[in-house]
Order: structure tokens, then C-alpha cells, then sequence
């Protein structure tokens, strides 16, 4: 039997979670005052996601950066695959909220989205 | 002179919802002066998600949440004037401002809505011994660089400081390929919220180190290293608990303060506790017709309060333009009492006649405090007597009054709001 330590997230309260696992199967959560305790250490044992957000860079526009974010959620260890698959992206302005910069990212499955408007701007530099 | 009904001095989350708030009750002349080149302050920065789920019912990021507002301050055809900054506001409301198309110009207000933000405290408060090399960054500062100019600030961190700006930048930084060493935390516990020292500081493995302070920076030129050393009950370091680590970077994250300048220059009460101005039930200051809200009133944690507090501000502000708050006020004053383990409240002042059905009292505790009570006093009666498992410096707390309530107690002088132990 193995036994993973975790802090809660849901509240301040942070509770210290134990959760006792057989192999993938989790025998028993405690430490918990709550459900949402229980709920939290059984998703975060089996099958952690997070949302993982960054920036790419902006050719010919307002501002040089846009943020973006994955779509969904995606498995946890796939977090650095991700910004590395990202590293040498640059998109062509204008970006506006919800344009899809890359699909499929890290072979998630998911898809980056802008979450930043950046419009167009030829730099005087570039024109004369 | 141009007139407005309202002025917006700040065109982040706060100055955005106040518009809003403001012309979806009636007033049509409303204008914002924003400094930076766009609208949505901070939040353009915060490029993390965890924004509007008060709101919205969604996890949005910084900019998405921030769009939300700008949509609507252009769909309802709000004016703003960028790249401006707000030099002074005089006793009579006379907005002077400038910026590169106007030149320096006034605009005449009847009322005028505090909504500047703040900024961070930076080393100089810190009294940090050593060299002034470079590598020594805000955490706001490293955030902007990163996330909006595009450039890294170094490459080995230490982070002084666990807010949540310096937590972001934990990760944050640590995605962009820097080695973040460590992060020290003066205090016995954390300022930050608990999601964010699991998900950007336990993700990533880096370590916390709670009663801990910067004690040397090394480095004449670029940072070499920052000693460390862990401190007493009263704050002090402890000798022989030096710890040496190298870096380039260090990060700070050590509190924000409310930006009040121009609001102090007109004579607007200010709270010594919070570093924002004094306010009654509506969020008007001590300067009628002058109100506050988010950042620069008090330092929030979640910019879902900021918008519910700015569109209060803004739906009292448009009352007072059309003179449903009068300038000489009937009724009671009833003062607000922070004591036992509460530090402020947001209002300080309720006065039952001009408030709405229900009103969130806002404030934050000196401490943690576990299986406690929030308790309300009118007098000497105890209102309010709510069983809490944790409160903590770093989450702010509210309550909720109601005018029914209130309105029961004619003779009430004093509200008092306080932490009360298990009996």
C-alpha cells in the first residue's frame, strides 16, 4: 500500500490529506473536514489536470506578446511538453480572444487559445 | 471646460465595473482617464486563470475577465481617454489631466469615483542590507516584463515574499525555463491564497521557507546570491541560521499599497490600517460626491470583490448625481469597530437610510485564528455569530448587514465586528 500526502485547495482551511492507494485504486482519504476534500484528493491521485496559460509571440502587432491558454485542462505532466511545443510559435497579428493559435498541443488532444486581443500594427521602421 | 456627470480616475477591473454599474443607472456623461495604453490595468498582465468565478461562473484569465468589462464599457459607448495621467482634483471636482494629444486639461465632475489601484511596495521599504545590483525586481515588474514585453529577467530566483503575485511568478517563471530556488516568507504563514502555494509552488517543488528573510544580497553589479536566515516571533533574524543561496534574480513580493496620492491632496480621510480613504455605506469618502473602490479603497485578493464593490460605487455615485444622496444627510452615522483580531472594515461608517436591503462589510484579520466565530456587536447585543474553521490575513472576509436589521435598532452608536474563540 502506498500513501500520498496532499494540502486541500478548496478553503483556507488547507487541510493535510492522506490518501492511502492500492496500486491505481484509492483505499481511503482522510485528514479531510469535508466532501469537497475527498472529492479533491481522489482526482489529484488518479488523474491530475491543470489549465496551463503562457504567451507566444506577435508578429506585426500592438503589442509584442499575446497570452494564451489550453483550451481544456490537461494531465499534469504534460505541463512543460506543452510551453516547450509553444516555445518557437509566433503568430501573425491580428490575435482577438478564442483564436485557436495550435491544435493538438503535446498530443493532449487540446487546443491553445488566445486569451489576449492584440490588432495590427506595421512598425514604422518596417515600412519606410 | 467640458463637464461630466462622473469621472473615472483609473480604467482597471474597478474603474471598468464602476462605468458600467454607473451608466446602467441612468448617467449618460461619464468619462474614464486611464494612464496606460489600454484599458483593464493589472489584469492584462495576470495572464493566469482563476478570474470570475464569482462572477461569471467561470475560470477566465486576467485579460479574458478584463475584456469583459471593455466590451461592455463599449458597447454602452462610455467615453475613456488613454495614456492620460490625473495630476489633481480640486476641492470642487475639477479634474486636471494630461496626455500627448490634449496637453494638460481639466474636465469639470459632479462626481468622481477613486478607482487608481495600487502599487507594490518595493525595496526601499525593506531596510534589505547589501549592494543595489541589478536583478532585484518587483514580482509585478518581472510579471510584466514576461508576460507582456516578452523579455526574462533572469535565469536563478529567489522570491522574497509569498503574496499571490509572487507565487504566480514562481511557476510562471519556472515554465519559462528559470531555476526558482526558493521562496521566504517573513511572517509563520503565507499572504497568498492556498491554491497557489499547491499549484505554483508544491507543482513545481519549490520550496517555502515560512519565518524567513533576505539578511545580504551578494552582488555588485548583477545579484550574485542572497543570504537568508530565519527570523523570531518579533521578526528578527537569528544568527547561525545564515543560508547562502546563488542567483541572478530576486523577486519581491512583499504587499501592495493603495495609490492615494491625488486623494490625499484633496483632503480625502484616509485609514491609516488599509492606506485607503475612510469610506460610509455608499463608498463615498469624506469629500461628498468623492467615492472609492477596489484596490486603492483596500488591497483585494479576488478581482470578482473588486467589480461587485466598483458597481456598488458606481450605482451610488450616479444616486448622487441625480441627488438621491443629499449633502446634508438625515439619520444616524453609525461607526464601524474593528477589534479583537479584525483590522479595518470596509465601510467604516453605515448610515441605515442611504444603504441598500443588504450591504457587504468587508474586512480582514490580524491573524489565524482556527474553529473561531466572526461576531457582530450593535452595541451591546451580539448580532452576528457565524462559526468559522480558519480565517487568515491572507483571505479577506465579509459580512452582510441588512437595512431591516439595522433599521431595528434606532439608538445604535456602534457596530462592533470582532473574532471571537470557541466557548
Amino acid at each position: 500500500m502506498e500513501v500520498k500526502n496532499l494540502t486541500c485547495i478548496n478553503c483556507p482551511m488547507g487541510c493535510p490529506l492522506t490518501i492511502e492507494m492500492e496500486g491505481e485504486q484509492v483505499i481511503r482519504v482522510s485528514g479531510n473536514t469535508c466532501k469537497r476534500g475527498e472529492i479533491y484528493a481522489r482526482k489529484e491521485v488518479t488523474n491530475p489536470t491543470r489549465i496551463v496559460t503562457t504567451t507566444v509571440k506577435v508578429l506585426n502587432g500592438t503589442s509584442d506578446m499575446v497570452s494564451v491558454k489550453t483550451k481544456e485542462d490537461i494531465p499534469k505532466e504534460k505541463i512543460f511538453d506543452c510551453v516547450k511545443a509553444l516555445k518557437n510559435v509566433q503568430v501573425e497579428a491580428p490575435v482577438h480572444i478564442g483564436d485557436v493559435i495550435a491544435d493538438n498541443i503535446a498530443e493532449t488532444g487540446v487546443d491553445i487559445v488566445a486569451t489576449g486581443n492584440v490588432e495590427r500594427q506595421i512598425s514604422e521602421y518596417v515600412r519606410s | 471646460m467640458e463637464k461630466y456627470d462622473i469621472v473615472i480616475i483609473g480604467g482597471g477591473p474597478a474603474g471598468l465595473a464602476a462605468a458600467v454599474s454607473a451608466k446602467k443607472n441612468g448617467i449618460d456623461r461619464i468619462l474614464i482617464l486611464e494612464r496606460d495604453k489600454e484599458l483593464g490595468g493589472i489584469l492584462n498582465q495576470c495572464i493566469h486563470n482563476g478570474f470570475g468565478l464569482h462572477t461569471f461562473q467561470e475560470e477566465l484569465t486576467g485579460p479574458e475577465y478584463a475584456d469583459r468589462f471593455i466590451k461592455q464599457v463599449k458597447e454602452l459607448d462610455i467615453a475613456y481617454k488613454l495614456n492620460t495621467m490625473v495630476m489633481d482634483i480640486s476641492q470642487d471636482k475639477t479634474v486636471t489631466a494630461m496626455n500627448r494629444e490634449d496637453g494638460l486639461f481639466e474636465v469639470q465632475a459632479k462626481a468622481v469615483i477613486l478607482a487608481m489601484g495600487c502599487r507594490e511596495r518595493a525595496r526601499g521599504a525593506l531596510n534589505i542590507p547589501g549592494f543595489r545590483p541589478a536583478g532585484i525586481y518587483s514580482a509585478g515588474t518581472a510579471q510584466r516584463l514576461v508576460n507582456r514585453e516578452g523579455y526574462m529577467p533572469g535565469r536563478e530566483v529567489v522570491i522574497l515574499g509569498s503574496g499571490d503575485i509572487g507565487l504566480i511568478m514562481a511557476r510562471r517563471m519556472t515554465l519559462e525555463g528559470a531555476k526558482v530556488k526558493v521562496v521566504a516568507e517573513l511572517m509563520p504563514y503565507s499572504g497568498g491564497l492556498k491554491r497557489n502555494i499547491v499549484q505554483c509552488l508544491d507543482d513545481y517543488g519549490i520550496p517555502l521557507k515560512l519565518s524567513h528573510t533576505v539578511v545580504d544580497i551578494k552582488g555588485k553589479e548583477r545579484v550574485e546570491g542572497v543570504t537568508l536566515a530565519e527570523v523570531d516571533g518579533k521578526g528578527k533574524p537569528i544568527p547561525g541560521t545564515e543560508e547562502f543561496y546563488s542567483c541572478d534574480t530576486l523577486l519581491l513580493s512583499v504587499g501592495l499599497i493603495p495609490e492615494n496620492e491625488i486623494s490625499g491632496k484633496m483632503g480625502v480621510e484616509m485609514n491609516p490600517v488599509t492606506s485607503g480613504p475612510k469610506v460610509n455605506e455608499s463608498l463615498e469618502t469624506n469629500r461628498k460626491g468623492v467615492f472609492a473602490c477596489g484596490n486603492v479603497l483596500h488591497v483585494h485578493d479576488l478581482v470578482d470583490f473588486v467589480s461587485e464593490e466598483a458597481a456598488a460605487a458606481g450605482k451610488n455615485a450616479a444616486a448622487y448625481v441625480k441627488g438621491e444622496n443629499p449633502e446634508e444627510r438625515e439619520g444616524r452615522e453609525i461607526r464601524l469597530n474593528p477589534v479583537e483580531g479584525v483590522r479595518y472594515t470596509v465601510p467604516a461608517t453605515i448610515n441605515a437610510a442611504y444603504m441598500d436591503e443588504e450591504l457587504t462589510v468587508r474586512f480582514r484579520v490580524g491573524g489565524v485564528y482556527k474553529n473561531c466565530y466572526v461576531s457582530v456587536w450593535f452595541d451591546e447585543e451580539r448580532a452576528i455569530h457565524r462559526k468559522r474553521q480558519v480565517v487568515a490575513p491572507g483571505e479577506m472576509e465579509e459580512v452582510k448587514l441588512t437595512r431591516e436589521q439595522l433599521l431595528q435598532y434606532p439608538d445604535l452608536e456602534t457596530i462592533t465586528v470582532k473574532i471571537e474563540q470557541e466557548e
